[in-house]
Order: C-alpha cells, then structure tokens, then sequence
C-alpha cells in the first residue's frame, strides 16, 4: 500500500469515525473504537484534540488500547515535541519509527508471556 | 428497479414496552440500498430524519467494507478504494463497536444486508444475525404475496423477530 493509499485509506476512516457518531442510538458517541472484520481486528484510539491512531490486529488481540495509549505518548514526546516537525504533515521522524517499532516489539513479547 | 426506496418505509410502531429487549435497532437492506426493514426497541436520539439515516447508514456499510476489503494484511491483491464489491467478496467486516453502541452486520450471498444495534457489552452476534437471516427466508422471502425490493409489512416475521430479539443476551 502505498502512500497514497494510506492517505485515502485514513481520510475515509476519518469520515467513517464521523457518521458512526451520528448514528448512535444514545448520546455521548465517541466514534469507533474496534472495528472486527473476518481476517484482521482495527483498533482506534482518539485523542482530546481528534487525532486519530489505529492499529491494524490478529482477530481477538486484548490489550490493543494500551499499546495505542503507548504509541499516543511516543506522538507526544517524539513528535509534537520536536521543533522541525510541521503540524498536519506526514511524520518522518527516526526517533519516532525507532521508538515505536521498539513500543512493538515490547507488546509483542509480552504478548507471548501472557 | 428501484434506489434507496423512494416509498416510505413506514417504520412499524416502536414495540410495546422497550424493556426486557436487549437489541436497539435493526436494519434491513437490500442490494440496491432499498431500506427493506427498520425496527427499533430502544432508541432514545434520532439525529435524522428516517429516509436520511437510512441513506447514510447504507453509505457507512458500503464504504466500511470496502476500507476493509482494502486494509486485509491477508490477501496479497486487493482492488482499488471504492471499487464495488461483490458480496462475499474480499475481506468484510461483522462489527464495530463505540462507547455507546455496538453495530453486527451480516450480508447474505444475494445482497441482503442484516443490521443490528445493540448495546457495547454484547458479544458476538454472528449466528444471531444467521439466525435472523432464516427467519427472513422463512416469513418474507417464502410469503407469495412479498414483492422482492419492497419495504417488509409481514406480521409473522415481526412477532418472531421480537421474541428472538428478546433472547439475544
């Protein structure tokens, strides 16, 4: 998939996050938070100011939102915090990937131990 | 052949007494997105009117399996965005879940979507929508006097469905 891709990919999910909300029978709707389809698991944490981050999973992976929580503060030190990033462009920063395929990594071991 | 239903698909009258039904709302549609049947037990916000929210509940599904269809790790080829699929084809989803509601969905080999609402702490209703999806065959789709493409107005099908409803925990 490639960028283009990705970037269509994550403006029709934004759009889809919007209409879920629209949608619900009560009041209070956040928009969706796990979406389970046949071969994969996608799990969507939003922050207060509307980003979003989702995580693509094994049908059935547990303790997706922690992770997200982890990948969240990783955004927050590595990114947001970094002079030269632009807001609302596509992230390239090493530390970040660095980090996060570390962040991985960890969950994936972890994963294994439970 | 008809679109979207431009015939009013009066919503049969909210069953008697919301308690003791553990599902929201269900939908019903057609592979046309002809809203076949709306039934809701327990449905305190309406943000649109009825042939809107029909509309943009069919819009939601229709692009959410084709945002799945293309996310599959699994397959190695998978069409453009968009690109309309064929039912059965491609990866698709069965639900989703918010803070307020869960959404199951199940479509049927012809196109026959099946819709239900429920609330978050539901588990799997895969074999609940099947289940469904026989009660439909068997008081809709066997009834000589259904049209196929047209609203659902049959009483049989409505009393199961309200009992079985009932039972989904």
């Amino acid at each position: 998939m490639d960028t283009n891709d990705s970037l269509r990919v994550a403006s029709l999910w934004h759009s889809m996050h919007a209409i879920s909300q629209q949608l619900s029978p009560t009041v209070g709707c956040s928009g969706i938070e796990l979406l389970e389809a046949d071969t994969f698991d996608l799990h969507c944490f939003q922050s207060l100011t509307g980003t979003k981050f989702f995580v693509v999973s094994e049908p059935g992976t547990q303790h997706m939102e922690a992770l997200l929580k982890v990948i969240y503060e990783l955004y927050t030190d590595y990114v947001l915090k970094n002079p030269f990033y632009e807001m609302e462009m596509p992230i390239r920063c090493e530390l970040f990937d660095l980090n996060l395929s570390q962040a991985v990594q960890k969950d994936r071991v972890a994963l294994l131990g439970r | 052949m008809q679109f979207f239903g431009g015939s009013d698909v009066s919503p049969s009258p909210p069953a008697p007494t919301a308690a003791g039904h553990n599902a929201n709302v269900m939908y019903m549609f057609n592979r046309n997105g002809v809203c076949l049947f709306y039934r809701e037990w327990n449905r305190p916000l309406r943000t649109l009117n009825p042939q809107q929210d029909y509309k943009l509940m069919f819009g939601l599904l229709f692009s959410l399996k084709s945002l799945t269809a293309k996310m599959d790790p699994t397959s190695a080829d998978r069409g453009n965005l968009g690109v309309p699929q064929l039912p059965g084809q491609g990866c698709s989803f069965h639900s989703f879940r918010t803070n307020t509601y869960k959404l199951s969905f199940m479509e049927s080999p012809s196109g026959i979507k099946i819709i239900l609402v429920t609330d978050p702490r539901t588990g799997d209703l895969r074999e609940a929508l099947k289940y469904i999806y026989s009660l439909y065959v068997e008081y809709v789709a066997k009834n000589p006097l259904y049209d196929p493409g047209t609203p659902i107005r049959c009483d049989f099908f409505n009393t199961n469905l309200d009992q079985y409803v009932r039972s989904i925990s």
